[in-house]
């Protein structure tokens, strides 16, 4: 069994700062991770290497500067590292970055035939959850999205049985491998690496390849050129035009007290919407 | 493509070649789940109609359903939400969502009717299917739109969502594709006004698939058992917690202010990761978006990634103990101080008050 992972390195979102003049983003020393909905990805996977002996090998696009993240997948356990990384794959939207991935991944199955492609729910960065579902209508796999748990596999039939998160409820899915599948997230933890791991992640040389190497048939559905979404502005939200009311005390008591005489004489209403919904939750909670 | 189409030399007001020139009007997918439409079909109508109107094209809604009565009983309501038609494939192959036969019938009716605009809500369906159908089609998508509008220069859709982790927004376009498609979260748009009595028409098309050319098989659905994440969407009244609460012990303040009020408890998406709420208790871009009558943030900073999820409560109070928080940009009421002393004031005050007026009456 073969699967592949792909992962994104992301900018660590919770440090990421805006200029205060240019409201241009301040990249510069923001330190960068795995994106943290990959890492249910590659468990999952870890675990197909458990119980099948499955080859993990892990793939992302990105510049030079993205293989920590590759390194990083290394002492988890996975066996292959794939970096794929051009200058002509700059700028790509979402249906170019599926193009270049799909490539390299029809590429890694010539040598071995690949079972699964697994991929995180969604990025941090980017939250568009369209990479996945891309590559999987390209390579016509069979789509499976919002994965909370792989309940069976049957090698020999290339079966597999699912539960996909829906609105309001649990799809339990069967399909036939190869198929892509795109984790939720908290369905497992990230294991701590052997240290046979270690000592292997630390000696691993990365394979680099260009959209040449990946086999990437037209370089034109790549990168700017091939994505049809353009970003014509960026900009940071503007401030309401009505800046909120202060509401201030002399002790915290005396502010709350102002606080909700000042709400309830601005939205007459609610203090009587607010009496009929406690009504109805005292309700609730003695039936 | 056409050679011209590449050569043409690049301006600002460019016109659509004819190719593009022919996808005319506004599509919105109606989501329907077990015979129940999800309510964020209509909130795009609602938008869709008023794309369509600054176009002066049609909007119709896309119901892909096996056959039955709750069909007609949509298209209705599609109408009455402002749809003008309504294209309905039935097919028994399409009772279980599944995204090979909804994305070959969507693509059908795309290829076969050319809409320029097609909409669909941002739901676990609605990511599915857009990404298979952009990817399909080659055109362009924009996920978790929180504005569009149309720009006539280009008559093309300018989708507004976040970016960078919600730090920013930014705007995008598809120009040399059509149709344009964007996702939106469910209350994100608010619900549009319903007309009884308002008509429309109705376009049949068949699905033409057998069920021996599909590989995925649904074997089983397996109802929630709590309707907690309907319940904070469409909850009244919310209370939420952001890191400005220190510890995880502090997040009792919230609920028990949430407990007087009768109200949802809510967090941010760092309260989340570390472990203080479930995620279906995570307000803001990445999880729900509200619409309450109150919301009480308290510790929360306001980035972008929680404002989009909020800005459609009417009344906002903000309690944080910087002054300077993105938050008192969009709050109505703004406290500036120590969210862990302030709620158990709050909670004392509501309980006299409420308990007060109640016993009066």
């Amino acid at each position: 069994m073969h699967v592949v992972v792909c992962i994104k390195q992301v900018p660590d979102s919770a440090q990421i700062r805006v200029h205060p003049v240019t409201n241009t983003i301040m990249r510069q020393g923001v330190p960068t991770i795995i994106n943290p909905y990959d890492l249910f990805a590659l468990e999952e996977a870890l675990r197909l290497k458990d119980q099948f002996g499955a080859k993990v090998t892990v793939l992302t696009m990105g510049p030079k500067m993205a293989d920590p993240a590759l390194r990083k997948a290394l002492p988890f356990g996975a066996d292959e590292a794939i970096l794929l990384t051009d200058r002509a794959f700059a700028g790509s939207d979402t249906l170019a970055t599926s193009y270049a991935l799909s490539s390299a991944i029809a590429k890694i199955g010539q040598t071995e035939p690949i079972d699964i492609v697994f991929c995180g729910k969604q990025t941090i960065d980017g939250d568009t959850a369209q990479v996945g579902p891309g590559i999987a209508t390209r390579l016509n796999l069979q789509q499976l999205t919002y994965v909370s748990k792989i309940v069976s596999i049957d090698k020999g039939a290339r079966q597999i049985v699912v539960h996909r998160r829906a609105e309001g409820g649990v799809q339990v899915l069967r399909t036939s491998l190869p198929c892509l599948i795109t984790m939720l997230e908290d369905t497992n933890h990230i294991r701590f690496g052997t240290m046979d791991d270690a000592f292997r992640a630390a000696r691993y040389q990365l394979t680099e390849w260009s959209a040449t190497d990946a086999g990437v048939p037209d370089v034109a559905q790549c990168g700017l050129r091939g994505s049809p979404t353009v970003v014509k502005k960026v900009f940071a939200p503007s401030a309401k035009t009505v800046k909120a009311s202060p509401i201030a005390g002399e002790t915290p008591d005396a502010l709350a007290k102002t606080l909700i005489d000042t709400v309830f004489t601005a939205h007459p209403g609610l203090q009587e919407d607010l009496e009929n919904q406690i009504a109805i939750s005292t309700q609730g909670a003695s039936s | 493509m056409t050679e011209q189409a590449t050569t043409r030399p690049a301006g600002r007001t460019v016109e659509l070649d004819e190719r593009l020139a022919a996808y005319k009007g506004v599509w919105v997918f109606i989501e329907m789940e077990r015979g129940h439409v999800h309510p964020v079909s209509w909130e795009l109508i609602g938008e869709g109609r008023k794309l369509a109107d600054r176009l002066g094209v049609d909007v119709w809604g896309v119901i892909l359903a096996p056959p039955g009565e709750a069909n007609m009983v949509a298209a209705g309501e599609a109408y009455a939400h402002g749809a003008d038609g309504v294209y309905l494939m039935e097919d028994p192959i399409l009772a279980d969502y599944r995204t090979v036969p909804f994305n070959n019938g969507l693509c059908t009716l795309v290829n076969q009717f050319k809409p320029e605009i097609l909409l669909l809500g941002a739901t676990t369906l609605g990511r599915d299917l857009a990404s298979a159908v952009a990817t399909t089609l080659a055109t362009g998508l924009t996920a978790d739109c929180t504005a569009l509008a149309i720009d006539l220069d280009t008559r093309s859709m300018a989708a507004t969502r976040p970016t960078f982790g919600g730090s920013l927004l930014c705007t995008i376009h598809t120009l040399k594709a059509r149709p344009q498609m964007a996702t939106v979260r469910p209350r994100v748009m608010a619900m549009p006004p319903r007309t009884a009595g308002r008509t429309g028409r109705i376009v049949n098309v068949p699905l033409n698939m057998r069920e021996d050319d599909i590989i995925t098989k649904v074997l089983d659905y397996i109802p929630d058992r709590d309707q907690e994440q309907a319940q904070l969407a469409f909850a009244d009244f919310i209370v939420a917690g952001g890191r400005g609460l220190g510890k995880v012990e502090n997040f009792r303040l919230v609920e028990d202010l949430a407990a007087v009020l009768g109200a949802e408890v809510g967090g941010t998406r760092p309260l989340v990761q570390g472990g203080w709420i479930g995620a279906e208790r995570q307000i803001g871009q990445t999880g729900k978006t509200i619409r309450p009558k109150l919301y009480i943030a308290a510790g929360i900073s306001g980035a972008i990634q929680h404002r989009v999820g909020v800005e459609g409560a009417d009344c906002i109070v903000a309690i944080n103990s910087d002054p300077n928080a993105p938050i008192f940009d969009f709050a109505h009421y703004a406290i500036v101080g120590d969210a862990v002393k302030i709620l158990p004031a709050l909670t004392e005050a509501f309980r006299a008050r409420l308990s007060a007026n109640r016993k009066s009456i």
